[in-house]
């Protein structure tokens, strides 16, 4: 196995959700049919572009971890389409069958949040680096080992013989983290997705994760779907950010222009509370009242509407609404995003 | 690639040819040269000596392994000694039998009052012969006898023989291989089934869950004594098949709920995520990944495990309920049959031996458990 | 007796008079495999009314300096020099039950991760009366206290209503305030804050710092913020600390320190940080891990790490010495630290 070429040029999305949904029942009783459902993700749209880096920004609750797990297909979608196309291979991944799986898990691949959680104690990082290629069969031991110690040096971890047969409790966040990331990368996936791989590892040794995450998409011709909640990690790795709140996206575009000009409330909010490492830099906040609830059975207007500072008629009266444009690539989903 | 000539060269010529051919096939890239098998070996015996230095901290452990150690050597010591220094006719523990001759002095009928030095004298005229008068000193062969050093007299008979005239000594030494083949039939029995079906509910959920739980619940409020009693009526239940049954009547009930549990918070975990996003079944990671998590904890409850089988089987000899031939608890039921239950100390060798050998190996078991318990589980270590 | 708050709004504070001042503070942990040196010559003062910070990264030592201030430390911690005084009385050399007095009432704490530890059987005002009865056994009524608890809640911004509630019932961010309540049961002088948002999302926290902000105002009490989250510690501190393996390598200003970081370790810290304002820096990395403090590096603690460590840093530990009013550094080329590049990037 030789290093990859670069991804074939192609104008297509690499990944086009359209209308995603996950709906989890609350059940009421042993024999009763729920009639309670949690609106984790309330039909959403995007596109990711081939080469292209999206953040998926929010709050706790508002569905960017089930959105990413929906994308890796550990959580099934109730509703809605995922177009995966990376040039050979092209599939709704939201239909995916059980036989065609292994394939799909071959070009799709996820960083975990946890860096003591998501590796295996027992194993070795050769066994867990090549699980994915063990699981599908790829390539003899021997290769298998050679294609570990190429990846080991890719993601820093140098010299890589030393790491190969040492366990993760041998290992400090930075190192396990690096060795998530060969994992995901092994088996030359063309999208990964990125949940919230940083949050958990100390703030010196964040950058150099989020760097080498970036030289090597570039390199290697990989997406990354990056879920945060950090809006300023946000702002170093992705190309665009969509922000999602209560389990809808409110607003999406490139992002400096989200961080410049923000239209939707909620990013104004959001964007407004961040503190700045600056003592000298006075920020406003956004005022908005009360806290996040859960979308259990939400009623069809605005979601925004309990807590949004610019509410008016318009807003009670319709439906959530849709996104509307607002600049080059920039959509807010908002009624009044011409007046406020 | 292999030659015939290859076949002739030692290992660690073919191992560097193999190296030298991998490297010329990947391009020069580095290998690690050794065959994983080997690095896989040797990471268990790194881990290995770990745990064993951290075992060897908790007294108890070592306290617990030495008791092990001492039966382990009665165990291999009886088919030695019947086969070099004992005579199988006096003693085989089943059927051996030894005429052992005990000294008594004549009293008086129903001035009796130690009856392994005294015997009354209308039982002496009845063994012997109708002259004899108090006061003389008559030797009668008498069972169970007290313990002999052997000699002139007789055999050795360590600690006596019982009232078959059997050798007690004998007896335990292979009581204790009894013990060992139940107590490992057991504790497997039970492990087996504990991880299994622990770990195939709390993957799957569901009704499945549901379906093995509800039997582990069933099987937990069976009494265990009284259905054993009950099942022995109906089958011939000997040491293998007590085990058997031991084992899938701990290993479904309270062993599967402890050890799904442990499975269920494994199953949670990221890393099985992880697994299932590089393109894991369930198989794989059932195996590769719930099980080796929740053997540690299969392990530990099997040495509680074999406590429980050698403590039961004890109490279901001594109730004559199975069908082996020697083992502690039947030496302990022969004593009884016989009438020496309640002797206290006048016949201590019917019942302490077996009593306290009993207790001592389980004891040794639980409490290398608990030894283990600290490898096991690192919250548990002084820091 | 004057329990209410408003003996604390009253309060003269006087922001020159020092509250607490640590002085040369050192303390080991003793486990199986040696001495953990935690907390090595610390000292640093907080004055009546200021909000002072504590930055670092895990294992940098400022939660065990916490710790170590209301002497709430572990069986295996062992205080091995330095003073802490509070309105100058040493509290290292009080008895259990004189420490006892001072705990609570004159410093208080709202620990890592506190919210989350809210007896779930309890209900949250109840949790409270605790703190009331074991400070203040016999002296208060029932209604005495509960009015009391009420106002904590309204200082807090929590509504009365919620005394009697569970904490499930609480979101978040109401139950780090109900923590924020119980730390200001006994109107303590100083509160020292420990990642007080670090759980919550940025919008909460933003709520929750605002409130601290206020009620350090309103009630002239001295903070001490420990956070690793240096975007926070800017906005609400008046001065802070950077701490590292253990030592406290730079002190100052917090504009000052922001402004032009003399430490390494600190103008790395910010060097790594990202901002959502401001032109895109290049941001730098740290190299490295963070050393063992069973066995520290010789000489100054950070020179593995160091890009301007020279040979004197591997042998001989730079003081702790002021460079300019109230800024102290401890570094032997803190001359050759650059100023913060504004340098951008794509």
């Amino acid at each position: 196995m030789t290093a990859p070429a670069p991804a074939p040029v192609q104008t297509k999305p690499l990944l086009e959700v359209r209308g995603l949904r996950k709906l989890f029942p609350i059940s009421r009783g042993l024999f009763r049919a729920p009639t309670d459902f949690v609106h984790a993700v309330d039909g959403i749209d995007f596109e990711i572009a081939p080469g292209e880096s999206l953040g998926l920004v929010g709050e706790s609750g508002c569905g960017k971890s089930t959105t990413g797990r929906m994308l890796v297909k550990l959580l099934e979608a109730t509703e809605g389409t995922i177009q995966f196309n990376d040039g050979d291979y092209e599939r709704d991944v939201a239909n995916v069958s059980r036989s065609e799986i292994k394939e799909f898990r071959s070009r799709v691949q996820m960083i975990f949040q946890d860096p003591y959680e998501s590796m295996n104690p027992r194993r070795t990082v050769f066994d867990t680096v090549s699980e994915p290629l063990a699981v599908q069969g790829v390539g003899t031991v021997p290769e298998r080992e050679e294609r570990v110690l190429e990846l080991l040096g890719l993601v820093g971890l140098a010299p890589p013989e030393n790491f190969l047969f040492r366990y993760p409790h041998e290992l400090s966040g930075g190192q396990r983290q690096r060795i998530a990331i060969a994992r995901a990368l092994v088996m030359n996936p063309r999208f990964v997705v990125a949940d919230e791989p940083t949050s958990m590892l100390d703030v010196s040794i964040r950058i150099s994760i989020m760097e080498l995450m970036t030289e090597l998409g570039s390199r290697l011709g990989v997406s990354y779907l990056y879920i945060t909640h950090d809006l300023a990690v946000a702002r170093y790795m992705c190309d665009r950010i969509a922000v999602m709140y209560l389990g809808k996206m409110v607003e999406i575009g490139p992002t400096e222009e989200i961080l410049a000009n923000p239209r939707h409330p909620y990013t104004r909010a959001l964007l407004s509370a961040v503190p700045i490492p600056d003592p000298s830099v006075k920020r406003t906040p956004v005022e908005i009242k009360g806290g996040i609830s859960k979308a259990i059975n939400p009623a069809p207007e605005c979601r925004f509407i309990e807590r949004c500072p610019f509410v008016a008629d318009v807003c009670r009266e319709n439906p959530h609404p849709e996104m509307f444009q607002v600049g080059e690539r920039h959509y807010a989903a908002c009624y009044r995003i011409n007046e406020i | 690639m292999a030659t015939k000539e290859t076949i002739q060269q030692p290992d660690e010529v073919l191992e560097a040819q193999e190296a030298a051919e991998l490297e010329e096939l990947l391009g020069g890239h580095e290998v690690v040269a050794e065959p994983l098998w080997k690095i896989r070996f040797r990471l268990f015996r790194r881990s290995f000596t770990k745990n064993w230095a951290l075992f060897k901290e908790s007294k108890m452990g070592i306290v617990g392994l030495l008791i092990i150690a001492l039966f382990g050597l009665m165990a291999i010591a009886h088919p030695i000694l019947m086969s070099t220094v004992w005579e199988p006719a006096i003693y085989d523990p089943v059927s051996g039998y030894d005429a052992v001759v005990s000294e008594f002095t004549v009293v008086e009928d129903g001035e009796v009052t130690d009856e392994t030095t005294q015997i009354a004298l209308m039982d002496a005229r009845f063994e012997l012969n109708p002259t004899i008068d108090v006061g003389d000193v008559v030797r009668i062969p008498l069972q169970p006898a007290p313990p002999t050093l052997g000699g002139e007299d007789g055999n050795a008979h360590f600690l006596g023989t019982d009232p078959l005239g059997r050798d007690i000594f004998s007896q335990l030494l292979y009581g204790a291989r009894a013990a060992f083949l139940l107590g490992f039939v057991a504790a497997f029995t039970t492990v087996f089934i504990a991880t299994t079906v622990g770990s195939i509910a709390a993957y799957y959920g569901g009704k499945l869950d549901g379906f093995l739980m509800r039997t582990a619940d069933l099987i937990l409020l069976m009494p265990l004594l009284p259905l054993l009693i009950v099942l022995s009526a109906a089958i011939q239940i000997n040491m293998v098949m007590l085990g058997i049954m031991i084992g899938i009547l701990g290993g479904f009930g309270g062993d599967a709920i402890i050890l799904k549990s442990q499975a269920l918070s494994i199953k949670v975990k990221a890393y099985i995520d992880a697994a299932r996003v590089a393109g894991g079944g369930d198989g794989h990671i059932i195996f590769r990944h719930i099980i080796p998590n929740v053997l540690p904890l299969s392990l530990l409850y099997m040495m509680f495990g074999v406590t429980t089988a050698i403590a039961l089987e004890a109490t279901l000899s001594y109730l004559g309920l199975l069908n082996i031939q020697m083992s502690w608890g039947i030496m302990i039921n022969t004593a009884q049959n016989a009438g020496y239950l309640l002797s206290g100390t006048s016949y201590w060798w019917l019942l302490f031996p077996a009593g306290l050998a009993v207790s001592f190996l389980a004891f040794g078991f639980f409490v290398v458990g608990r030894g283990m318990d600290e490898v096991i589980n690192p919250r548990l270590r002084a820091r | 007796m004057t329990l209410s708050l408003e003996s604390l709004q009253t309060r003269r504070v006087d922001r020159s008079k020092p509250l607490l001042e640590v002085d040369d503070l050192t303390m080991r942990y003793k486990i199986k495999a040696g001495e953990v040196s935690a907390v090595e010559d610390v000292g640093f003062t907080i004055h009546q009314g200021e909000a002072v910070g504590l930055v670092g990264e895990s294992g940098c030592g400022k939660t065990s300096t916490a710790l170590a201030l209301l002497r709430l430390l572990p069986a295996n911690a062992e205080y091995v020099s330095g003073e802490i005084r509070l309105n100058g009385d040493d509290l290292l050399r009080l008895n259990e039950d004189e420490m006892r007095e001072r705990r609570w009432r004159d410093i208080a704490m709202v620990f890592q991760g506190a919210m989350n530890s809210w007896n779930p059987v309890y209900r949250v005002g109840d949790q409270i009366r605790e703190v009331l009865d074991t400070h203040y056994r016999g002296q208060l009524s029932f209604e005495e206290q509960t009015r009391h608890i009420e106002t904590l809640f309204s200082a807090v911004g929590l509504p009365a209503a919620m005394v009697d509630r569970y904490p499930h019932e609480f979101s978040g961010g109401m139950r780090q305030r109900a923590v924020i309540a119980m730390a200001l049961a006994c109107s303590p002088e100083l509160i020292i804050a420990d990642e007080p948002t670090t759980a919550l999302d940025v919008i909460v926290q933003d709520q929750i710092l605002k409130e601290l902000k206020r009620i350090q105002a309103e009630m002239g009490m001295s903070i001490l913020y420990i956070s690793h989250d240096i975007a926070v510690i800017a906005e609400v501190t008046d001065s802070l600390g950077v701490m590292y393996a253990g030592k406290l390598v730079e002190y100052g200003p917090t504009s000052e320190v922001f402004a032009r970081p003399r430490h390494p370790y600190a103008y790395l810290l910010l060097r790594s940080t990202p901002s959502i304002t401001g032109p895109r820096r290049k941001l730098a990395p740290l190299s490295g891990e963070p050393p063992d403090l069973l066995n520290p590096p010789t000489g100054c603690r950070f020179h593995p790490r160091c890009p301007f460590a020279t040979e004197r840093c591997v042998v001989e530990e730079p003081p702790f010495e002021e460079i300019s009013p109230g800024h102290r550094v401890a570094c032997w080329n803190y001359e050759d630290v650059p100023e913060l590049d504004m340098e951008l990037v794509r």
